[in-house]
């Protein structure tokens, strides 16, 4: 299985909270009106909703994320040393897309 | 876990500065610690032999996250440009003096380890930073760098930088953006693990303390750094003792020793609570007394060591009027970028005021517990993170404080107590450049 996912920069977020007009199913405001996103892949009748909280956060700061799990292969580095945080991503195994 | 039978002073780092404000120039050090074995110019296997031994070491970072770092000089090296060294004694934690302490009395170790780590990484410059107020630390290291260049033992460029004052300067991001030109604000890292970039090289951010032990790994070897501590989390760290403490300061000690033992060697005479890690660490009470300091042992209590920072607190003391100071300083000292962050820590603040200080009802303390996982992993950093873990461990070490303002109003304790902790005084509108 692998997917796509809803991610925010909270650098960039100003709480304009279109996002959780679009994808009430996805986005949740906290009591300070910033977006609170589900931690989890977007089934398929959720990513055209998705895509466009994306395009119309005034603040550009909704992305989508691919996200697989950590069967697919993963990048082997010789000696057996992982990369700093590679073992504190809860199992999933993100790869930001793009802009 | 078992503690090792090392006693609680255990000098290596600290060799030989027992005095205080002793400083060692480059002979005095040479004299301390021997000469540094450093690679011939065409030894293409030094990367390789240095990064082993830490690795075999176990050496992890001593900043505060506590990663391997072979791991992280490896994942550097991979990198296709070459790399700078960011060398980091900010040390932003108030109650922290360790890397001072470093900087300011064995400069030339913390360079030892820039120097050999910036040969195995083939590094095109070193930056040595230190923040601005400290200015007896920077004064240290400029000398050493001096000292060093005019006997030929840098092998790149070394310069002494000192970013803005603040808790959050020194965090790696934040300092790699400064470098950068940049705000010395965190930046927002999608994916983990991120190269930090600054003029567009990695930029390998490392502690000064954890380059201290790399330049002792690389002179006495990894079987001598695992000779003390235990095989979990192996060598010395230092700690930074103060609060409730009949004698404050930077300790040395073998990793594993009980926190109580930590505590007697400080003078710690009656506690009824320490704040271990940081000023976004653990709040521990008196039942976490035999605890081995060591991370899987502190982590079962849901604590890290951090950056070595152990405050206790007296019995006589409110640990509920601490932790609302504590929280509102954080708050202030949020780089006020991510609003969780922004609104969530002052509101944090607000309620541990009201349990601390005024008439809090059960609601009070429903609410903080719902906004402590509402700021958790919100931020671009993990400042809010750390607060919400602290007042976390805070409402259960102080459970019965808690329990006792819940139904009688603020305590004798939280009226009149003056602070334990101490806070830089307030920034304001602060330069972030």
């Amino acid at each position: 299985m692998s997917g796509r996912r809803l991610r925010v920069d909270p650098v960039a977020c100003d709480a304009f909270g279109h996002c959780a007009e679009l994808v009430p199913e996805l986005v949740g405001l906290d009591e300070w009106g910033y977006p609170v996103v589900e931690d989890r892949a977007c089934r398929p009748h959720e990513v055209g909703s998705a895509e466009l909280a994306v395009k119309s956060c005034p603040r550009r700061a909704l992305f989508m994320e691919a996200v697989a799990e950590p069967d697919s292969p993963p990048s082997r580095r010789a000696g057996g040393l992982r990369p700093p945080g590679s073992t504190a991503t809860g199992g999933l195994r993100r790869v930001t897309q793009r802009r | 876990m078992t503690t090792v039978e090392a006693p609680p002073a255990a000098a290596r780092l600290l060799k030989g500065l027992d005095e205080v404000g002793r400083r060692h120039d480059l002979a005095a050090h040479q004299a301390v610690h021997g000469p540094l074995p450093l690679p011939d110019r065409r030894d293409r296997s030094f990367a390789d032999r240095l990064i082993r031994a830490v690795a075999d070491a176990g050496l992890s970072g001593r900043g505060g996250a506590g990663f391997p770092t072979a791991a992280k000089l490896e994942w550097i090296r991979r990198q296709r440009r070459r790399p700078v060294l960011a060398v980091n004694a900010c040390e932003g934690e108030p109650a922290s003096r360790k890397d001072h302490t470093l900087a300011a009395g064995a400069p030339h170790l913390v360079l030892d380890g820039a120097e050999l780590v910036a040969r195995a990484m083939g590094a095109a410059g070193v930056s040595v930073c230190i923040r601005r107020a400290d200015q007896r630390a920077a004064g240290s290291l400029t000398a050493a760098v001096a000292e060093r260049e005019a006997s030929g033992l840098v092998s790149t460029e070394v310069a002494v930088r000192q970013p803005p004052e603040g808790y959050i300067t020194g965090e790696e991001s934040a300092l790699t953006h400064w470098l950068d030109g940049g705000d010395a604000r965190p930046t927002f890292r999608p994916n983990r693990p991120a190269v930090l970039r600054s003029h567009g090289r990695p930029t390998l951010v490392s502690n000064a303390e954890t380059l201290a032990h790399v330049a002792l790994i690389a002179r006495h070897g990894p079987a001598w750094f695992r000779s003390v501590g235990t095989a979990e989390a192996p060598g010395t760290t230092l700690v930074t003792v103060s609060g409730a403490v009949r004698a404050p300061g930077v300790r040395e000690i073998t990793l594993g020793l009980g926190l109580d033992e930590v505590l007697a060697a400080a003078g710690a005479e009656a506690w009824g609570a320490v704040l271990l890690g940081g000023y976004g660490g653990t709040w521990l009470g008196p039942e976490a007394r035999g605890t081995a300091l060591s991370p899987t042992a502190l982590a079962a209590r849901g604590a890290s060591l951090g950056a070595g920072v152990v405050v206790a607190l007296g019995a006589g003391s409110c640990g509920l009027a601490e932790t609302a100071r504590l929280a509102a300083y954080m708050g202030e000292e949020s780089a006020g970028q991510c609003g969780p962050c922004v609104f969530g820590l002052p509101a944090i603040a607000g309620d541990l005021r009201e349990l601390a200080f005024g008439r809090p009802t059960g609601t009070t303390v429903e609410r903080l517990w719902t906004r402590c996982a509402a700021v958790e992993r919100r931020g671009a950093c993990h400042h809010p993170d750390g607060v919400a873990r602290m007042v976390r461990s805070a409402l259960g070490a102080f459970a019965d404080d808690l329990h006792r303002h819940l139904s009688a109003g603020p305590c004798p304790a939280a009226a009149a107590a003056p602070t334990v902790l101490a806070f830089p005084g307030p920034t304001g509108e602060r330069p972030w450049r």
